[in-house]
């Protein structure tokens, strides 16, 4: 008996090494292959939506799903090594300097539901533990720097903490020196392999901010830029060339991505530019109240003064049913007031102007809350800062048409893989794109693709990012690298927000 | 003590399903050295299980049959179009059997037998590819059945009795594919219960052509499992009123342990002995696997298995007064019908390779040892009814490995 215990405990041994194989495991490598391309070191370089950033802020979550980190899954099936990222040190996601809030860098949002029931994207509460005076080392593979347009990420000192407000509190975190540039960090890691999305915030942070900044069309000097302003095409041109050149040096190849239309983000999509719901007694006195404002424009069109085209889109007129929201709008002609001052600039929206999906809050609230008749959208108009308007639109689509035919360019000239994120997110605000339990889509909240900042993707959305990218380069270099399914990856976080 | 002792039996009999569905086909070593061929063979206490009507043909006034398998399994699975993979890292199953019989009278023996026909432990690791379908599942049941065999004539005789099952079952999954807390922990559910019980019968009938031709037949029925006091652990989900709320809740739930009917023939010639077994499994019975949950959730999971049947074939050789040789085949039909190949039981059509030996280390008492190999063809199967919509698969390929030993004991 004491024998066959012993065979028994020996045969327990051998057996559990007779574990079922699959004829051509991807367990043992072989079965993808990476071409003409190297992925054994892969440096991604960027903005937000290079590092992972969602709902309004960047967290470990969020950056375990960012697209580089994923695109680096697939590639260690073809060769690829290991991916770091700089990561934060909670999932909450707000910046701490020396232990005190960093204005500005709030905790991640979450859908939550209010006391009526309602779900809507509430900051999460919680004290954040992210200190940027807590330096990384590293070097990381995921150089994404949320907030950096195409200049900042050859300017030295962008990552020095003495240089805030202007320096970036992310790149602070991990930049080699405080002078370091993010290009000269990334470079220095001699990539095998690179992805560089740039560019999107030259014109987006104009956009966001509703047109109160400059176009910079003509000044080659981007040191006196402001934060809101559009960058102008040569500068993007010659800095993006420049990027690019530093990371290919090393590199097999890479990837790029060009800059999509603001017009398929759900933060300019989602507000109605009719938001506002009346019944005929209160559209009748609204009516009233600006009566006046009318008849003066009706004075000036018949001296003159301004065409009969501006008469009739700064006439306002509220009737019984939903009404377009009034605006402020600066390109309107000044013109003085008979009772003194001057008109106000203000028409009410039309389906072109696109209100940003912050006003969703303060639409219909009151101004003064002891003016029943300050209702935001009605008696007080939503500022230049609330809404994108055609003109400024027409600002923005230039300078975008402009780099995406630089980016495409230089994509062609340098035999690199290109990404066309600007048709995507097209598709994904026209119909959506089918996955294996739905279609994802560019809706709010509910379309699955976009966070709940209405800017930056979803883990699912990086992910069929991620997936484009696959697509692109295994044209360009024969490679075999597969597709995840983005059915695995999440959409917006539900969750109480305390 | 009952429950205690009846717990206890349930944690060594949590096998490793190898055959189809969750079927665990390791009722005697002897028998299953030969195939797990058995039910016109007439040579031990095994017939408890095999064909009860053959207890009374037994020589001895007392026999008895015991032992324990090792039942090392594993499943490799991978999604060449996404480039997912994993294997299953199950822990090894230990089934086994107890059966006596004593012949009361001429005519008649009484017997006792205790085994465990259903089971599986299904380990993949946490949060794999398929973890909304299952991460891990641990189910046995034990069958104990107190039995009567009568012999009518010389030629023919009939035997069977009443089955009390006792079953447990533990089945953790996550919630869908993507649901998550704060920090990213997968949303799950684990269901858990132990002495969920029910009774059954089998019977059986043997005739014996000539002295050394005999054929049999044996029906063991269908039994449902109904677990209506166990308790739903829902954990990792968001705090959201959207969701689910974390902590325990009750659930129902109930899993057939289907029939099965078995006809076959023995035949023996001077030292050999040539068994044939035809075992058809009513797995049609296993529609839904669906749980309802005190919370108001419900799981809803097609099975929709079809019944399916095993072809056994076993040789014993004599080749000496101490040793008796076997060795079998078996080809095993999956019940899964293709579209519902879930990896909480992921089987498809198999072979068994049998062989084993009897050492008799006295006239009363000899051991037995029995090894099966089980193969399954790498296969390409999906999963296609995840509430979703969605479907999961790619390639499975799966194996077993059985060492067994057991012991006879005849006065």
């Amino acid at each position: 008996m004491k024998n066959y215990i012993k065979i028994m405990a020996l045969s327990a041994l051998v057996l559990t090494a007779c574990d079922a194989e699959l004829d051509n495991p991807i367990e043992d490598g072989g079965v993808y292959t990476s071409g003409s391309a190297d992925f054994s070191n892969y440096v991604a370089v960027g903005n937000s939506l290079t590092s992972g950033y969602a709902d309004g802020a960047l967290y470990i979550t969020g950056q375990e799903n960012s697209f580089p980190n994923i695109l680096a899954g697939q590639f260690a099936l073809a060769g690829g090594g290991a991916f770091t990222q700089p990561l934060m040190n909670d999932n909450l996601g707000g910046l701490l300097m020396g232990g005190n809030p960093l204005p500005g860098f709030e905790n991640r949002l979450v859908l939550s539901v209010d006391a009526s029931g309602n779900p809507g994207p509430v900051r999460l509460v919680g004290s954040p533990t992210t200190d940027i005076t807590n330096i990384l080392t590293g070097p990381f593979n995921n150089m994404g720097v949320p907030g950096a347009k195409s200049f900042h990420l050859v300017a030295p000192g962008y990552g020095n903490i003495a240089n805030l407000p202007a320096a970036n509190p992310y790149f602070i975190r991990f930049a080699s020196s405080p002078d370091a540039t993010v290009i000269a960090d990334a470079a220095a890691q001699n990539p095998s392999f690179f992805s560089l999305w740039i560019g999107n915030n030259d014109i987006l942070s104009y956009a966001t901010s509703g047109g109160v900044g400059v176009d910079q069309n003509g000044n080659l000097n981007p040191a006196t830029y402001g934060s809101n302003d559009i960058t102008d095409p040569n500068v993007f041109a010659s800095i993006y060339s420049q990027e690019v050149d530093a990371l290919n040096a090393s590199a097999s190849g890479g990837v790029l991505f060009n800059i999509p239309d603001v017009t398929s983000i759900p933060f300019f999509t989602t507000v109605p530019y009719n938001a506002i719901p009346l019944d005929a007694n209160t559209a009748a006195g609204v009516n009233e109240a600006y009566a006046q404002y009318n008849s003066g424009l009706v004075l000036y069109a018949a001296g003159g003064a301004i065409t009969a085209q501006e008469r009739d889109a700064r006439m306002i007129k509220f009737q019984e049913g939903q009404n377009a929201v009034v605006i402020e709008d600066e390109n309107l002609t000044a013109l003085p007031n008979p009772a003194g001052g001057t008109l106000p600039k203000i028409r009410q929206a039309t389906a072109q102007d696109l209100l940003l999906l912050t006003t969703s809050s303060k639409l219909g609230t009151l101004a003064d809350p002891n003016d029943p008749s300050s209702v935001i959208g009605v008696g007080v108009p939503l500022g230049d800062g609330d809404v994108l308007i055609p003109e400024e639109q027409a600002l923005v689509t230039a300078a975008q048409t402009s780099f995406n035919a630089t980016i495409a360019a230089i994509a062609q000239a340098k035999g690199l893989a290109l990404v066309d994120a600007r048709a995507t997110l097209q598709q994904l605000a026209n119909g959506g794109i089918a996955f294996d339990a739905g279609t994802l889509t560019s809706t709010f909240a509910t379309g699955g693709a976009f966070s709940l900042d209405g800017v930056h993707p979803t883990p699912r959305g990086y992910a069929y990012l991620a997936n484009l990218a696959i697509e692109a380069i295994n044209s360009t270099y024969g490679s075999t690298v597969p597709k995840v399914n983005i059915g695995d990856y999440n959409t917006v976080t539900v969750n109480q927000a305390n | 003590m009952r429950n205690f002792l009846l717990t206890s039996l349930c944690l060594l009999a949590t096998a490793t399903t190898f055959a189809g569905g969750y079927r665990v086909g390791l009722q005697g070593q002897r028998a299953l050295a030969m195939g797990h061929t058995g039910v016109a063979y007439v040579n031990s206490a095994e017939l408890a299980f095999f064909n009860p009507a053959g207890l009374v043909y037994l020589e001895n006034k007392i026999n008895v049959s015991a032992g324990v398998s090792g039942v090392f399994s594993s499943v490799a699975w991978q999604n060449e179009s996404t480039g997912q993979f994993s294997n299953t890292d199950s822990p090894m199953g230990t089934p086994f059997y107890l059966y006596g019989s004593y012949a009361a009278t001429e005519w008649m023996s009484l017997g006792l037998a205790i085994y465990t026909p259903y089971g599986s432990t299904v380990e993949w690791p946490t949060d794999w590819a398929g973890s909304h379908l299952v991460n891990n599942i641990k189910l046995a049941a034990i069958y104990i059945q107190p039995l009567v065999s009568f012999k009518i004539n010389d030629v023919f005789s009939v035997g069977g009795g009443p089955i009390f099952v006792t079953g447990n079952v533990n089945f953790n999954r996550n919630a869908n594919r993507t649901l998550t807390d704060l920090d990213g922990n997968r949303s799950n559910t684990t269901i858990d219960d132990s002495g969920v019980t029910n009774w059954g019968w089998s019977l059986g009938a043997m005739f014996n052509v000539s002295d050394n031709f005999r054929i049999g037949a044996n029906y063991r029925s269908e039994i449902i499992l109904e677990s209506t006091d166990g308790t739903a652990t829902f954990a990792d989900f968001p705090d959201s009123p959207l969701t689910p709320s974390n902590g325990q809740t009750s659930f129902t739930a109930s899993l057939p342990l289907p029939a099965e009917l078995t006809v076959g023939l023995s035949y023996d010639c001077k030292k050999w002995v040539f068994n044939f077994d035809f075992t058809r499994t009513f797995w049609d019975v296993y529609e839904n696997l669906d749980i309802k949950f005190g919370n108001g959730r419900e799981s809803i999971n097609p099975r929709n298995y079809k019944n399916a049947s095993i072809y056994k074939f076993g040789l014993g050789y004599a080749a000496s007064e101490k040793f008796t040789l076997r060795a079998g085949y078996y080809f095993d039909e999956t019940p899964i019908r293709s579209g519902y190949f879930a990896p909480e039981t992921p089987r498809n059509d198999s072979n068994g390779f049998t062989a084993g030996l009897s050492f008799a280390v006295s006239d009363h008492f000899a051991i037995d040892a029995s090894f099966l190999y089980v193969r399954f063809k790498e296969v390409n199967e999906s999963y296609d009814y995840v509430d979703d919509g969605s479907s999961f698969g790619g390639t499975y390929k799966s194996t077993a490995f059985v060492p067994g030993i057991g012991v006879t004991y005849k006065m």
